[in-house]
């Protein structure tokens, strides 16, 4: 199992806050690896580090990209880190184009290629052969994902307007037509409801199984990162608290305090995440 | 918020009136020091004096009104209810035929105009004004309804434009035809030059350095005299010709004129025909143009960049090409416009350039709905029209200008063709279908 993503030493600081504190971290290629920890630990400030939102204060984020062998995500603008390192993102407070239709959603997200296609747009505005066949190719992708994601019938339905539950999985359907090589997805289950959330459980293990892409899990929503992640690496502080196998992770005194505070009972982890699983 | 909320459980006229009730219990609070009470002056001394018949009379008012606008905001508010539900159904898709039969229409009349008003020198003008207006709506409709970039200073292409051929043609011969590319391309050109600096810049901020950026060009154009000719302008700019033919009353020696050529008798009607209608295949090219892009993955991304910068960036967009490329495009259009304005007028001096000229096309394109073809359209006729109407108000009529727009912002505040149609649809078997215009 070779590794993906190589996090190390990384620190962020904003003025005197450091949302992340000396973070190291090893992502495999073509596993679930899951972020845990409290609000506020850093989580998605390690994201905003990782998809070049933020620049780090410290340390280095390099990705051996199956194509373009090292690349190190630190010194590219985010817009690179999507389109050549193939780091793909989604956000914990929805991201979509709302007046967009589902379908034209998925089909911006192909934008290098298609504007490739287009050549500068002359061959879009004669409607060149070469430009209408990438334009249907792209198009055949999203109608993969949508079928995949069961979201056919809002194809045409302007994105913003539908269910919460519906925009995080669009959220998901986008990301994929970037073509991601490390998806990195922040709480896709809040909001959905149980029956949902299953069906993310079986979307990320198809994703990464069936798919080979690797996945960067943030999640508080236990039934789903616990049954699903590899791996699993706990984040208080912007420290790295604790690392392992769901089962260590769950019963780690560390994470048990971080999450419930201080003289608390071993064990009480557990029966908080099957409560949550129920 | 509340309207909505209210027209959905519906108010008994119980609770309407104590609502009514409870305003009018405000109104006598207040009233009693406002209006209750008057201060009189009474030999040199103050006294309090009481005026408890016109209290009486402000908290009845209050209780009407209350009552009255309780009643339309409801009204207002289910009216607006059925319009959301009839627009999720099949209601899109017949407003959208709707416009597209108007689409055909307006076009069959804008083709017709001429010949049925071919001795009507006022209303071949007028139109002639109205199509510059759509053209620079549909131009800045680019930047500010598609990719959401509010630009106040949009004239400044236009005057580029314009200053361009007339400079063009006056100081180095050069025709109509051959100064339209170029001029347009350092229209684009300008607006790289004022993208770049702004690009990290978004909303009011953005809006506030563009406004500069138009006052900067006309300041420039009034102060730098030997260039531009300062405050007077530039005169006898060359009027496009008909393929070669002038439209001059006497044929030159060795050729024909328009008039001459076909055998016409000569009329001062027909040079305004033919620049009529070189607007109107100037504004149909705009039109397709700008229709076409919105299709493809630029226009794609300009309303993705409009509905969410970040998003853009992290699916791989690079904000800064699709920006620049917006601003230069909708510069190009307006400079082709301005090409054409100093063509027509022969004469432009500055104040053809003012921030009212920008404000009136951002009008156009914010009235219009934002991003919609068709919008433009009907926005700058109403504002080219009303205008002219308001003529026999004489000094009221900027006031009347002012209430038609504010009142076509309550009755529709999205503009007044909101409709988005979308770029493509998924057909039934999977293939993708190509949106109407
Ligand atoms: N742009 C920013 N400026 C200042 N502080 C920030 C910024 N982004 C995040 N933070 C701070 O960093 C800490 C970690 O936040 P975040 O990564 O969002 O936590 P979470 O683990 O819940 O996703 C918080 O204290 C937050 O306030
Ligand atoms: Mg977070």
């Amino acid at each position: 199992m070779s590794t993906l993503l190589s996090v190390r030493n990384l620190t962020m600081r904003f003025g005197g806050l450091t949302a992340i504190d000396d973070l190291s971290l090893e992502v495999p290629a073509g596993r679930i690896t899951g972020i845990i920890g409290p609000n506020g630990a850093g989580k998605t400030t390690l994201f905003n580090c990782l998809t070049g939102f933020y620049k780090p204060t410290v340390g280095t984020l390099r990705l051996a990209h199956p194509q373009h062998g090292e690349m190190r995500l630190e010194k590219l603008p985010s817009h690179r880190v999507a389109r050549d390192a193939q780091v793909v993102r989604t956000f914990q407070n929805i991201r979509l184009f709302p007046k967009m239709t589902v379908l034209e959603n998925l089909i911006v997200a192909q934008h290098n290629v298609l504007q490739r296609a287009s050549r500068f747009s002359i061959a879009g505005l004669f409607s060149l052969p070469g430009y209408r066949q990438a334009e249907r190719a792209a198009v055949a992708r999203a109608a993969t994902w949508l079928e995949r994601l069961q979201l056919t019938r809002f194809a045409d339905h302007a994105a913003g307007d539908l269910p919460y539950g519906t925009q995080r999985r669009i959220e998901i359907a986008r990301a994929l037509c970037v073509d991601p090589v490390l998806l990195c997805l922040d709480e896709p289950a809040a909001g959905l409801n149980p029956r949902e959330s299953a069906e993310l459980n079986e979307l990320l293990l198809y994703l990464c199984r069936e798919q080979g892409v690797a996945i960067l899990l943030i999640e508080h929503d236990m039934s789903v990162v616990m049954n699903v992640s590899d791996h699993i690496c706990v984040i208080n502080y912007g420290r790295k608290i604790a690392e392992g196998a769901p089962d260590a992770v769950k019963n780690d005194p560390h994470v048990i305090k971080a999450y419930l505070g201080e003289d608390e009972e071993e064990g009480v982890m557990e029966e908080y995440t099957e409560e949550r699983a129920s | 918020m509340s309207a909505v909320v209210f027209a959905h459980h519906g108010l008994t006229p119980a609770e309407r009136l104590r609502d009514a009730g409870w305003i009018a219990f405000v109104a006598l609070i207040l009233g009693v020091p406002l209006i209750g009470l008057t201060t009189v002056d009474v030999g040199g001394r103050l006294a309090v004096d009481t005026r408890f018949g016109l209290l009486a009379m402000a908290v009845i008012a209050a209780f009407g009104g209350r009552l009255l606008m309780r009643w339309s905001l409801d009204h207002l508010g289910a009216r607006k209810l059925a319009r959301q539900r009839a627009a999720t159904d099949s209601g899109a898709g017949r407003a959208q035929q709707v416009v597209n039969v108007l689409g055909w229409l307006a076009l069959g009349a804008s083709v017709a105009l001429p010949l049925a008003f071919s001795d009507n020198r006022y209303v071949v003008d007028t139109a002639t004004t109205v199509l510059i207006y759509v053209m620079l709506g549909w131009g800045l409709n680019v930047v500010v309804g598609l990719a959401g970039l509010l630009d106040l200073g949009y004239v400044a292409f236009y005057a580029v434009g314009a200053y361009s051929y007339a400079l063009l043609s006056t100081q180095y011969g050069w025709g109509f035809w051959e100064a339209l590319p170029v001029s347009g391309a350092l229209a684009a050109a300008f607006g790289i030059l004022l993208g770049y600096p702004i690009l990290r810049l978004r909303g009011d901020y953005l809006a506030i350095v563009t406004l500069g950026f138009g006052e900067i060009i006309r300041v420039i154009l009034v102060n730098w005299t030997e260039f531009s000719g300062g405050p007077n302008g530039i005169s006898s700019i060359p009027r496009p010709s008909f393929f070669g033919l002038e439209f001059t009353r006497n044929a030159p020696e060795d050729g024909h004129s328009f008039a001459s050529f076909f055998g016409l008798e000569f009329s001062a009607m027909h040079r305004l025909i033919f620049l009529y209608y070189l607007i109107l295949v100037l504004a149909l090219l705009t039109h397709v143009f700008v229709s076409r892009l919105r299709k493809l993955p630029v226009g794609r991304a300009w309303e993705a960049l409009r509905e969410d910068e970040i998003a853009c960036k992290a699916m791989g967009m690079n904000t800064t090409n699709i920006k620049l490329s917006a601003f230069a495009i909708g510069a190009m259009l307006g400079g082709f416009a301005g090409v054409f304005f100093a063509a027509r007028q022969g004469f432009i001096s500055p104040e053809s350039f003012t921030f009212s000229e920008s404000a009136i096309i951002l009008a156009i394109v914010v009235l219009g709905g934002m991003g919609s073809q068709m919008g433009v359209v009907l926005a700058a006729t109403l504002l080219v029209l009303i205008p002219e109407f308001g003529r026999n108000f004489a000094e009221y009529r900027m006031l009347l200008f002012g209430m038609a727009m504010v009142l076509i912002m309550v009755w529709r505040p999205g503009g007044l063709l909101a409709h988005r149609e979308p770029t493509l649809r998924l057909s039934a078997d999977g293939k993708a279908a190509k949106g109407g215009a």
